[in-house]
Parts: structure tokens; sequence; C-alpha cells
């Protein structure tokens, strides 16, 4: 009987955990927990194409953008499909924080001075803290400084506000998708009849080809607004291009039906039709300087 | 008598369990810079988890890629973006074993230098190595330092011809971690 004892008790001291290595590996997960993993790079930019993307001009960083569109690829030979003409926006956008982005800008499109705000809301992110999306506020003020009698009666008459809801998911390490919804408010309009507000849903995305391009598209969706009449027909805007990166450039490449590079004019303003070649080619630079 | 012996069966089986043989680090520092003429790049990662086995020498190393921190944002983006390739390949991990078990007594205050051979996973390519560590043992904790050198060739990780210059050849890793006994 005591022989069973002490077998037992030989055989209880031999049951040392000498566990093999890939259990080593598995207590070491067990043991650590996972910390927050934010979702980066969703897009290659901080647009998607005319519109801002959820990405975010790093704290202090400081981006300078050329945004250029040709004229209409209709207006045939004599303009070289549009190549005579150029409409420029150029912009800074500034990191001020981990979650505020500021800008400002001026493009030829009615000669507008533009200044905007982005806050960061949520973001994606994985492990520790489980986050399906990415969310962001953006608010711009656009003022027109056309030399025009209506517009210099009151300052006001200059100006339009931009309000979104930037909400993205990086799907796959390839497949981004934004959904935006905007709402524009112009204090002057050309004809009584023409809304001062606009609603419109904005649907973007980008697939990667390879580490270093991608396709993007971005869609409007402009909300008839209803009793007006707009005196002249204005269009979804509807673009798509490619998104190529070179180490501290990103070069956007892309057709669009919009001549406008602020949301005020590009969503509410776009005359281009895309069925009767009312596209533009148009192309945004950026440089990231670090300071 | 029986009961006795019982007793001594069970404290024979706690002791079993109690006797810490496992080395726990969960936030060690493992660095790393390459240096060339136009731009030299330094990465640190403060998350860096680890056990160690002292009974038969296994050492388990893992590193979350995306927890380096870069001095440009933009570097580390194209770090995780282009480089590592950190949604497709989340961690780093080394398995390894201190080949000189036998000179290190764990139990005894003091330096040691331990080899230890194993093999590094990053961008899903295992590479073989062998590195010497400082290790200090002091009454209940290990301090570990060492380093080795590598390179993005290695881990077939591709650097286009344009920023060559930028990224060194030589990738010097640097590792200081302190281990506590690990309780379950």
């Amino acid at each position: 009987m005591k022989k069973i004892y002490f077998l037992l008790i030989i055989g209880f001291m031999s049951f040392s955990p000498a566990f093999p290595q890939d259990d080593l590996e598995s207590l070491l997960d067990d043991a650590v927990e996972e910390p927050i993993q934010y979702t980066s790079a969703t897009f290659k930019n901080t647009h998607v194409l005319n519109g801002h993307s959820v990405e975010f001009i790093r704290p202090h960083d400081l981006e300078f953008r050329i945004s250029h569109r040709f004229g209409q690829l209709n207006t045939g030979a004599y303009e070289l499909w549009g190549l005579d003409q150029a409409n420029i926006h150029y912009g800074f956008e500034y990191g001020v924080n981990d979650w505020l982005n500021v800008g400002y800008g001026r493009g030829t499109y009615q000669k507008t001075y533009d200044g905007f705000i982005k806050m960061r809301l949520l973001r994606q992110s994985s492990g520790k803290k489980n986050r399906p999306i990415s969310m962001s506020y953006f608010t711009s003020i656009a003022v027109n400084s056309l030399n025009q009698k209506e517009l210099n009666d009151y300052f006001t008459n200059r100006m339009a506000y931009t309000h979104a809801l930037l909400i993205a998911r990086k799907f796959t390490e390839k497949l981004s998708l934004q959904l935006s919804p905007h709402f524009i408010h112009r204090n002057f309009v050309e004809t009584s009849v023409d809304p001062n507000d606009i609603f419109a849903m904005g649907l973007g995305g980008r697939y990667k080809l390879t580490k270093r391009v991608s396709v993007n598209f971005e869609y409007f969706y402009v909300v008839d607004a209803p009793g007006s009449y707009p005196s002249q027909k204005y269009y979804n805007p509807l673009s798509i291009g490619f998104d190529i990166e070179t180490g501290g450039h990103v070069f956007q490449l892309h057709l669009t039906n919009s001549l406008a590079m602020i949301e005020k004019g590009f969503i509410a303003e776009t005359t281009g039709n895309w069925l009767d070649g009312g596209v533009h080619l148009g192309f945004n630079i950026s440089r990231v300087f670090t300071f | 008598m029986k009961k006795s012996i019982l007793i001594i069966a069970i404290i024979g089986l706690a002791m079993n369990f109690s006797f810490a043989q496992k080395f726990l680090c969960r936030d060690g520092h493992v660095w790393f810079f390459g240096t060339t003429p136009m731009e030299n790049i330094e990465a640190h990662n403060k998350q860096a988890s680890s056990i160690i086995n002292t009974e038969t020498g296994e050492i388990v190393v893992s590193v979350l890629m995306k927890s380096f921190e870069f001095e440009k944002a933009l570097m580390q983006e194209h770090f995780n973006e282009n480089y590592v390739e950190s949604d497709k390949f989340p961690k780093g991990k080394f398995n390894g074993k201190i080949t000189n078990l036998n000179e290190i007594d764990f139990s005894k205050p003091g330096s040691y230098t331990a080899q230890v051979k194993g093999v590094l996973n990053i961008h899903g390519v295992d590479k073989e190595y062998e590195i010497p560590v400082e290790m200090r043992v002091d009454g209940e904790t290990i301090n570990a330092q060492g380093k080795f050198a590598t390179s993005a060739e290695d881990f077939k990780i591709e650097i286009p011809s344009v920023v060559r210059d930028k990224i060194a050849k030589q990738i010097d890793v640097n590792l200081n971690m302190s281990f506590s006994p690990y309780k379950k």
C-alpha cells in the first residue's frame, strides 16, 4: 500500500509542466494582452479624389497640395480636348494634433478662398479595443472673391458653408470604402429658385493594385431640394482615378465631371456630363513636410 | 500514515507548479536603426513581450510590428504598409533556445552571457540567428540585453530603387528586456 502512495508521489512530481516550445508560445500569447491596434492608411491621402477622406495629416506635419483640372474633353481639338485650360487649387493642410487638422486654400473656380477644420471622432482599431469604423467631422467655409456687383452688396453673399461626416472602413488590406453625408449652405445663389441648402450622400473607395498604386472612385448623390428649380442643369459628381505614391509624394490622377476642387463647387455646381464627354482630366500632387 | 503521505503528495504537486521556472516580460524595449549618408532611420518598440523557460532554456519573443515608433510618421506608415506589410504579417516572432544553459545558474545572482540560437520570423520569412545575450540575474528578476545585425533582404522585403540610397543595407537590432517570474 505504501508503495502505491510512493509511486503516486513520484508520478505527481514527475508531472512537471515541461511543455514543448509551441506551448511556450501560446503561453506568451495568453499572458500578454494585445494592445490597441489602430488601422493605418485607410486611404493613401487626405482626399479620396475631390472630397476629404478619413486620413489625417500627422501632428505638426504640413501638407502642400496642388490640384489641377483641365478643361472638358468634349471641347474638341481647338482646345486640345481641354488641355489648353487650366484650373488650379492650392492648399495647405496642417496637423494640429492627433485628432485635428486645419487647412487653407485658394482656387481658380470663382476665385475662392477656403478654410476647413477636420476632426477625428472614431478610429478603426483592433486588439484591446475593437472598433469597426473610422469617423471624422469636416466643416469648411468658402469665400467667393469674384468682382461681381451682387456679391459686393454684402460680404456674407460671398460665403458658403459645408458640414460633412466621413465614415470609413478598411475592409481588407486592399479595399477601403467611405460613406460621407454632406450638407452645404450657400448664402447667395444665382436666382431665387436655386436651392440655398443642399444635401448629398458621398460614396468613395479605393482598391490597392500594388503596394504603391491604388484605383479610387468617388460619387456624390445630390438630393434634389424640394420646391427648387436650379437655373442650370447640374450633375452628380463622379470621379475615377489612381493614387500613385512615391516616397514623400502622392500623385492622384483622375477623370472627373466637376471643375471645382472644394465641396461647395464640386457637389453643388458640377456642370459636366459624363455621357457627352463633359469630363475633366485632373491631378492632385501632395507633398508632406515634416518638422 | 496514509493521510500524511497523501498530504506530502499534494504538497509535492503544489510545489511543482509554484516553482518559478518561467520568466515573463511584457514591456521589453526593442529598437533598430540603419544609417546612410542620406537618412538615419530609427524605430522603437516598447511593448515587446517574451517568455523564458529557465529549465529548458527555451525563449520566445513576440513583437507587434505596428508598435514600432518612428521619428517621422510617414516613415512609420511606409514601414507598415510597404515594407513589413503589418496587416498580413502583424507579428515578428523569435523562437530560440539557450545553447549554453549549463553555464547559467538562474537561481544565483550574477551576469551571464547566454548564447541564444533560434529562428526569427518577420514578413513571413524564417531566418536563423545566433545572438549573444547578456543576462543579469538579480534575485527574482532577469534583465536581458543583446544586439544583432540583420537586413531587409534577409526577410524578402523589397526596397524600390528610388529609395535604396536612403535605407541602410545593414540594420542593427537591439533589445533590452526585464523578466519577472511568471505565475499562472
